[in-house]
């Protein structure tokens, strides 16, 4: 049984990262229809700003967390700059934008190669490694603070989304962007706002990710795991993507735990395509008619 | 470069090109696009492997077995998914890419991830040229007959092209498999070019080189893909000087193509004798229309 909510809590600790890398994507997907697999890139470089921020520049460590998502939140709404508004205005297909944003990762990944190079850099040691004992379970800090940050960034993102004028025009233009442009809302503004804030959590789960594990260029590669919990959640779904992710944290922390860890990866991509074949529009996802 | 070093390149595109065909008819003829062709070529691959390492077939036979293969899995793949639309057909195909590499990754019997090698040396220069060329006239053939024009249809327009009684479903499923097969074919070549097999060659980076190279060379055009193959692999090696910086500049190439000429190179034109004579008729005239699925939808 200790095993069981030992496992059930590192679930939930990687399972909060994943979500607040999973609303990214689903934010972008909400309102742009594709899915944006530079999202990965951003997150690396969060993790080597928030390094960077925190070993050259010595700046105490909320500082430097806020500063990392701060950069990542900008390089995001640079990359729609670049590489996605040019295809928006021409109205090309969701294709298209794939294959760019594949690109604008291909580029991330080895600009960060050609310049920092390959190697794992790893933080220095913030929080102490000693975890803390409750009970039978024990709880690592670096976890705990995962947690914790993430439920309070993903709490911060809910109130946007509902409260603020803004985040009723995010709401109204993942409906529809044409009607929402008649009525007078700015999409082109509202692209840019879901943009800098997936880059902005990006950064910050970067920055966690940099903590428990290390940097390096092919960080970007875990991210997909992200991906697929915004798919099982329900692509374009805030809460569909929580919900996914902590729902694959737990089944990979189960995996591992009972099975092995050499399955782990294996069993996050045939969920994937179990859920695609027997319910694609994930857990919480609108059910969308084809119009033809 | 001598002589041998751009055999080696012109091998390898050769390779490429062998999948990249495949993925021609299925994405530019029959409009669905795959992120999970490197899993095809690994099926294939490591069939093809198998047959001559372990069995001791000889290798033309071997690599037929890899393409049937590899045409078997992507007809359960098919069945499952072809239903699927756009987005979501594309994220299903790289889960299974996906899936496949990690399989492999699992299987001890193949060498797991640490890689299988010993794998005898049977592709040259011919024989890629000549199975080329053979794959090319095939594929040639299939879009000038009533099942390539019906995949074409449904391509330009999946709902009349019901209305008039084409049936979708199977004519998409005969499209992935036939590209199913051209990959299971390269993946075997590459294996008897390689004499080493390891699950990380065939990755979503793989897939997505594979995909880049179709749009490249244009969608909807053979010659297109031809060229395409040829201009992309053989693109890192010119680069190889820059060491770290080629793919920098490939990833950002990337970019400035679908922003720039989104048509590829060809852009749905074929090169064949009489379409050059064609072309230098009306060298004046203004740019020629796109397929239709290619202008794209009113979402934004």
């Amino acid at each position: 049984m200790s095993r069981f909510l030992q496992q059930l809590i590192n679930g939930l600790s990687i399972g909060s990262v994943y979500a607040l890398m999973a609303v990214g994507y689903s934010l972008v997907y909400s309102i742009m229809n594709f899915s944006n697999f530079a999202h990965g890139g951003v997150i690396m470089l969060g993790a080597y700003f928030g390094y960077y921020y925190l070993t050259k520049l010595g700046l105490p460590f909320f500082v430097a967390f806020i500063a990392s998502a701060l950069t990542t939140g900008i390089l995001a709404v640079v990359i729609e700059r670049g590489a996605y508004k040019p295809l928006r205005e021409r109205k090309a297909p969701f294709l298209y934008f794939i294959i760019s944003a594949m690109g604008a990762s291909i580029f991330l990944e080895n600009i960060v190669i050609a310049t920092i190079g390959p190697t794992f850099k790893s933080y220095p040691e913030i929080l102490s490694r000693t975890p803390i004992q409750l009970g039978s379970v024990t709880l690592g800090r670096i976890d705990l603070t995962m947690f914790i940050i993430s439920a309070i960034c993903l709490a911060l993102l809910v109130f946007f989304i509902d409260f603020t004028k803004m985040g009723k025009a995010i709401q109204a233009t993942s409906y529809s962007v044409k009607a929402s442009a008649l009525m007078g809302i700015n999409t082109d503004l509202v692209i840019i706002v879901v943009f800098a804030l997936g880059g902005f959590f990006a950064g910050i789960a970067g920055v966690l990710f940099g903590m428990k594990y290390t940097v390096y260029p092919q960080i970007g590669i875990i991210t997909n795991k992200s991906f697929i919990a915004a798919v099982f959640g329900g692509l374009g779904s805030l809460p569909g993507a929580v919900v996914g992710s902590i729902l694959l944290g737990i089944i990979e922390t189960m995996t591992s735990g009972y099975l092995s860890s050499n399955y782990r990866d294996l069993i996050a991509f045939v969920l994937l395509i179990a859920i695609l074949v027997f319910r694609p529009s994930g857990l919480m996802g609108k059910i969308t008619e084809d119009k033809a | 470069m001598d002589l041998y070093y751009i055999q080696g390149i012109l091998m390898l595109a050769g390779i490429n090109l062998m999948s990249v065909l495949g993925l021609s008819l299925l994405t530019g003829f029959t409009g669905m696009f795959s992120f999970g062709h490197a899993g095809f070529m690994a099926i294939g691959g490591y069939t093809s492997a198998m047959m001559t390492v372990n069995y001791g077939w000889p290798f033309i036979p071997a690599l037929l077995m890899g393409a049937l293969t590899a045409a078997l899995m992507s007809a359960l793949i098919g069945k499952l998914t072809l239903n699927l639309k756009g987005d979501y057909f594309c994220i299903a195909t790289l889960g299974f890419g996906e899936a496949i590499r990690l399989v492999l990754d699992n299987v001890q019997y193949f060498g797991g991830a640490r890689g299988w090698p010993g794998i005898p040396n049977y592709t040259n220069f011919t024989n890629v040229l000549i199975i080329n060329i053979i794959a090319i006239i095939i594929l040639a053939n299939i879009i000038r007959s009533r099942q390539g024009r019906n995949m074409i249809a449904v391509r330009e327009e999946e709902l009349a092209s019901q209305i008039v009684g084409i049936n979708v479903f199977k004519y998409k499923l005969i499209s992935l498999m036939i590209s199913a097969a051209y990959a299971g074919i390269a993946g075997g070549l590459m294996a008897h070019y390689m004499t080493f097999l390891q699950p990380k060659m065939f990755s979503l980076v793989k897939s997505t080189e594979l995909t880049i190279i179709v749009i490249f060379g244009g969608l909807g055009s053979i010659s297109g893909s031809v060229l395409g193959a040829l201009v992309l692999t053989s693109l890192p090696e010119i680069l190889r000087s820059f060491s770290n910086w080629r793919l920098v500049i490939y990833g950002l190439s990337v970019i400035v193509i679908m922003i720039s000429r989104p048509e590829g190179l060809m852009g749905g034109y074929e090169l064949t004798p009489s379409s050059m004579k064609k072309l230098f008729t009306r060298m004046r005239s203004k740019k020629g229309n796109l397929p239709k699925s290619m202008e794209g939808g009113d979402t934004l």
